[in-house]
């Protein structure tokens, strides 16, 4: 696209924002606009026109300014560029300096005098920065940067303030309340609350009391991400090399638990093994084993956690045993190596890079999981319950929250750190292109053994557990024992009345009809932005490309309870307000669910040869064209994974949405939590069991509508190419 | 087919109702964020929207989360009325001035503690509740165990409840809290910690939120739970085998209150709700939806299944000193430090 094109593009929405679009946001939804072009939905040639917004005339002096040399066709990018980054500049600054009780630059009240109250910026707002954007992006590729071309300007400074403005702005927010205390900045309150004794004492070691939150938290996530991963190989192996025949089953069992709403599994283990749990008494009753309280704390969590972690090790591990190539290892057993030696010599080597990266997964995800710790933590306290309860406890401690946000950030980074240092620099390259016929080699039989002895168990309790889950929402009162069937609490939450047409009665449909709403919408968004923003980082080169990356990434490291405050912290006010709004909850989902889908469609250009790329460009295509004609079509298994992902994660969050949610967009989740708090498992589980049919039949219809996902080498067919 | 093509439309029609704002609105609308259970939320805003022809959006948060949502949209608030939810949020509120002072015409028809709350409150808060703090045990599990069953605060406290006794943590939970301020006001400041740090060594666990422990007296997970009697008939009538205990000391109580929230973008409507979920009427749902709590208008029927205060040996709790901010932090810190820390 040449730089030309987009700067008329985005004069075009300026246009649009200057004269027909509302400036501010629509308080009263959809019905103000009857209103335009005056009232509530007035664009910004009625507010200039009527001297309401007199000190925005700069907007139509600053887009005039840079029509000249579009217009004419002359370059001189680096006028164009300076004024998009004016514009930029002056619309977000005023709405800083005149808010909702008018001047709030006390400073500026010589020049300005006083001006009136000024909302939200609306669509009109929205329109003319993204022209401000359009034209940043025009200018540089006017003078040759990005190679010149103005599309990927557009993508790299587009991206690039959306992230910046949707995940960088609010973690400031929060982290800089850290160091304020009683509304002054004080850095001795911040080094007080970062090495509080509630993180690190190390009482436990000397006494009966607990640690500190950082230890308990590190502790957990190691214990879990350790088990979870070698669960996972077990599986793995088995699966791969085992000459097992329980494909469908091992496949079930690592799609129910990503479908699984939190608290869920928490609650199932309640049942089972709390001290009244129906295998507790059967333990009690039969083998006098006393009942204990063993499932509240670090076990329980634990437990919990392994459920769902286990089978994406599983996933992962099992697509690195299948990607060694066999011929490695018959060379090895022609050499003489007996079964073990080449599994513990060739094998297992190659699969570190693996099982690093599901360490690390499971490390993270332990890290940041709020659901099971809260539902069986009992005394047992991790950082992201401490972070909820400092903010919506009985003591309202926003600076003591936001410390603790930062030793659990601290502690996300150090993990990747760690990574990147024991994979080091060396290679780990299988998949070389060269053929790799030849037979696996099968496993070892004292490991097939013991793979054999965690695996079925691990199976069997997995089915327990989804079994509670299934028959919770059907009987009585399962906590209790209480095994009568019922359609009660179905009908509690799912009734559906004819009252002149359809009625929707159960409690549950408003936010279950919101939840898949917003997941419906943030899902392609998050595909689509995560799939470009991959290709940008992997096949293009810019300056700025780490920072990029870098600001991708980060929104995966924190935690959704902070995330969550950050986001009501920095978007209830204008210039930019989205509290109360459905808009917030798609914004939260699209960038926390970011980095899955940026990661996946890394992963996915690696297996495709540059070359095609470099045809392409050969032939005279230009870079939209290049990634529409080719490597999109590529990347369909990528595609349907980003979008399968975050649609899930969507309807599964609830730590980063608590806070957000409102009146009229409430969430299943939070719904969920609620139930739970109130003691109504019942009714928790039954609607949770509707979402995991729903969120069932949604991920096996885009894998219908698409085509299945598959990771690695040979995912790709052919045919795709003639597509 | 036919009818899959109508479920399908009748799907569509659905999101695009949640989608769209409602078209006619006469009467305008109202937003209600609720902190007594769900049951409870929604009966009451149906027969607020049948009664006045006003569209209510409501959202259903524990108090604490409440708080801190009109905290954060104290600049532009969101929220109209703050209805449920124990006492002392709601006090707070009024005291960082988050919400509107507002005497209702209905304040005459009070029971007098919910009028001394309002007066202590400077009328930025209204109680339309109270429930009395007290446990439940669990008969089948004390049966098992031959222990006589326990009348006072006093009895928790002894060797043969130990790791039997289940109560939320006050730094989380209102209920909690309103304990610590009982036992001080009950005993004195000096004999309550000495009897909580006692009664520390039989606590299995402390829940976060506070009406946790009558669900696990109820299953058997705990033998006592600390609750308040309210949440634990609530079970009882669920068909759980529990005993309600109001302790024989004497016990304090909660205040479930309400309050318009400062700056409230419909407040017409506001007071229009203030008054009304004063009225008699409005009061009586609590019982049909599970909620047996004490209702603050003296006319409004009392659920027959309600633990009454004549039978409770209730104390003056003083809600403007225990409720204040200080003072909480002073006892919840000494809590931390004095029982919380101590060998179990």
């Amino acid at each position: 696209m040449g730089a030309l094109t987009l700067g008329r593009l985005a004069l075009a929405a300026g246009l649009l924002g200057l004269l027909l679009a509302p400036w501010h946001g629509l308080e009263g939804g959809v019905d103000a606009l009857s209103a335009w072009p005056g009232g509530d939905a007035a664009p910004l040639l009625a507010l200039l026109l009527d001297g309401s917004r007199w000190w925005l005339w700069p907007v139509v002096g600053l887009l005039g300014l840079a029509t000249i040399p579009i217009v004419a066709g002359r370059s001189s990018g680096g006028l164009v560029a300076s004024t998009g980054l004016a514009l930029l500049a002056f619309v977000l600054v005023q709405g800083q300096a005149i808010g909702l009780r008018g001047l709030r630059w006390e400073w500026l009240a010589p020049l300005l005098g006083a001006p009136p109250a000024q909302q939200a910026l609306g669509w009109g707002g929205a329109l003319v920065l993204a022209a401000a954007i359009g034209l940043i992006s025009a200018g540089l590729a006017q003078r040759g940067r990005f190679g010149g071309d103005a599309f990927i300007a557009f993508l790299v400074v587009g991206s690039g303030a959306l992230l910046l403005l949707f995940v960088f702005v609010p973690l400031i927010v929060i982290l800089s309340a850290a160091a304020v205390e009683d509304g002054h900045v004080a850095p001795g309150a911040l080094a007080a609350r970062l090495a509080a004794p509630e993180a690190w004492s190390l009482a436990c070691v000397t006494s009966h009391q607990g640690c500190g939150v950082v230890w308990n938290t590190l502790l957990l996530a190691i214990l879990a991400a350790v088990s979870s991963t070698l669960i996972g190989l077990a599986f793995a192996l088995l699966s791969a090399r085992g000459g097992v025949r329980a494909q469908p089953a091992f496949r079930a069992m690592t799609m129910l638990p990503l479908i699984t709403p939190p608290f869920v599994v928490s609650l199932a283990l309640i049942v089972l093994f709390g001290r009244t749990g129906l295998v507790t008494t059967a333990l009690w009753e039969w083998f006098d084993i006393p009942r204990s309280r063993w499932i509240y704390g670090l076990p329980g969590v634990l437990l919990a956690q392994a459920l769902s972690q286990a089978p994406i090790a599983f996933v992962l591990l099992e697509g690195a045993v299948r990607a060694i190539g066999p011929s490695l290892e018959e060379a090895a057993s022609t050499m003489g190596a007996r079964r073990f030696t080449v599994f513990r010599t060739v094998t297992w080597p190659l699969l570190r890079p693996a099982v690093a990266a599901c360490l690390l997964l499971g490390f993270v995800e332990s890290l940041a999981d709020f659901g099971n710790p809260l539902v069986l933590g009992g005394d047992f306290d991790v950082l992201s319950t401490r972070i909820f309860f400092a903010i919506a406890g009985a003591r309202h401690e926003p600076g003591r929250a936001a410390a603790l946000a930062i030793l659990l950030l601290a502690l996300t980074f150090g993990a990747f750190a760690l990574q990147t240092l024991w994979l080091g620099r060396r290679r780990y390259t299988t998949v070389t292109g060269k053929g790799d016929s030849g037979a696996p080699a099968p496993l070892p039989r004292g490991l097939r053994i013991a793979c054999g002895s965690v695996a079925w168990p691990w199976m069997a309790f997995t089915a327990a557990v989804y079994g509670i889950i299934l028959i919770g929402g059907f009987v009585h009162d399962i906590g209790r024992g209480d095994m009568a069937f019922t359609w009660r609490h179905i009908l509690t939450g799912f009734a559906v009345e004819w009252q002149d047409g359809m009625a929707f009665r159960g409690s549950a449909w408003d936010s279950l009809f919101t939840t898949i709403e917003v997941a419906a919408i943030s899902a392609p968004i998050t595909a689509g932005l995560g799939i470009l923003l991959a290709w940008l980082l992997a096949r293009q080169s810019f300056p700025g490309r780490g920072t990029l990356e870098f600001l991708t990434m980060l929104s995966f490291a924190i935690p959704g309870t902070v995330v969550g405050v950050s986001y009501i912290m920095a978007f209830n006010e204008p210039p930019i307000e989205l509290t109360g709004t459905a808009l917030i909850l798609i914004l939260c989902f699209v960038f926390r669910n970011l980095p899955v889908g940026v990661r996946g469609g890394i992963a996915a250009l690696a297996q495709i040869d540059k070359s095609l790329d470099e045809a392409s460009a050969t032939m005279g295509a230009g870079a939209l064209q290049t990634l529409r004609r080719v490597v999109l079509p590529l990347l369909r298994p990528a595609i349907v994974a980003a979008l399968a992902y975050s649609f899930v994660h969507a309807m599964t969050a609830v730590s980063a949405v608590i806070f957000l949610v409102s009146a009229r967009h409430n969430l299943a989740t939070v719904y969920i939590v609620g139930r739970v708090e109130a003691g109504e498992m019942a009714l928790a589980i039954a609607y949770s069991t509707v979402l995991i049919v729903v969120m069932l039949a949604v991920v096996l219809g885009i894998e219908r509508l698409v085509g299945r996902a598959q990771i690695g080498r040979r995912a790709a067919p052919a045919g795709n190419l003639v597509a | 087919m036919a009818s899959r093509r109508s479920a399908v439309f009748a799907f569509a029609a659905g999101i695009l109702a949640a989608v769209l704002p409602g078209a006619a609105r006469a009467q305008g609308n109202l937003t209600v964020y609720c902190s007594v259970q769900e049951e409870w939320c929604r009966p009451m805003m149906a027969a607020f929207e049948r009664a006045t022809g006003v569209r209510v959006a409501m959202t259903r948060k524990s108090s604490g989360e409440t708080l801190t949502q009109i905290r954060a949209e104290a600049s532009n608030p969101r929220g109209d009325v703050w209805w449920g939810g124990t006492g002392d949020p709601h006090m707070q509120a009024g005291q960082e001035n988050l919400t509107e002072e507002y005497r209702s015409p209905r304040l005459p028809e009070l029971q007098p503690w919910a009028v001394r709350q309002a007066e202590q409150a400077n009328f930025r808060t209204v109680g339309i509740y109270a429930g009395a703090l007290g446990y439940s045990y669990n008969t089948r599990e004390l049966e098992r165990r031959r222990i006589t069953a326990p009348r006072c605060w006093s009895d928790l406290a002894k060797p043969e409840f130990r790791g039997e006794v289940q109560v939320a943590d006050p730094n989380t939970s209102g209920t909690a809290y309103t304990m610590l301020a009982t036992l001080v006001q009950v005993m004195g400041e000096e004999p309550a910690f000495t009897y909580l740090r006692a009664l520390h060594r039989n606590v299995n666990q402390y829940t976060r939120s506070g009406a946790a422990p009558a669900r696990a007296a109820a299953t058997g997970e705990t033998l006592v739970g600390i609750t308040f009697l309210h949440d634990a008939v609530t079970q009882k009538i669920a068909g759980a085998p529990v005993n309600i205990v109001a302790p024989c000391e004497g016990t304090g109580y909660e205040i479930g209150s309400m309050s318009i929230i400062r700056g409230a973008r419909n407040m017409e409507n506001a007071r229009r709700f203030y008054d009304w979920a004063l009225s008699p009427e409005a009061q009586a749902i609590a019982g049909t939806a599970n909620s047996f709590q004490l209702p603050s208008n003296r006319a409004s029927p009392i659920p027959p299944q309600a633990p009454r205060f004549e039978d409770v040996r209730l104390i003056d709790y003083d809600f403007a000193r225990w409720g204040s901010a200080e003072e909480r932090t002073r006892l919840l810190t000494r809590w931390e430090r004095e029982v919380r820390a101590g060998a179990r």
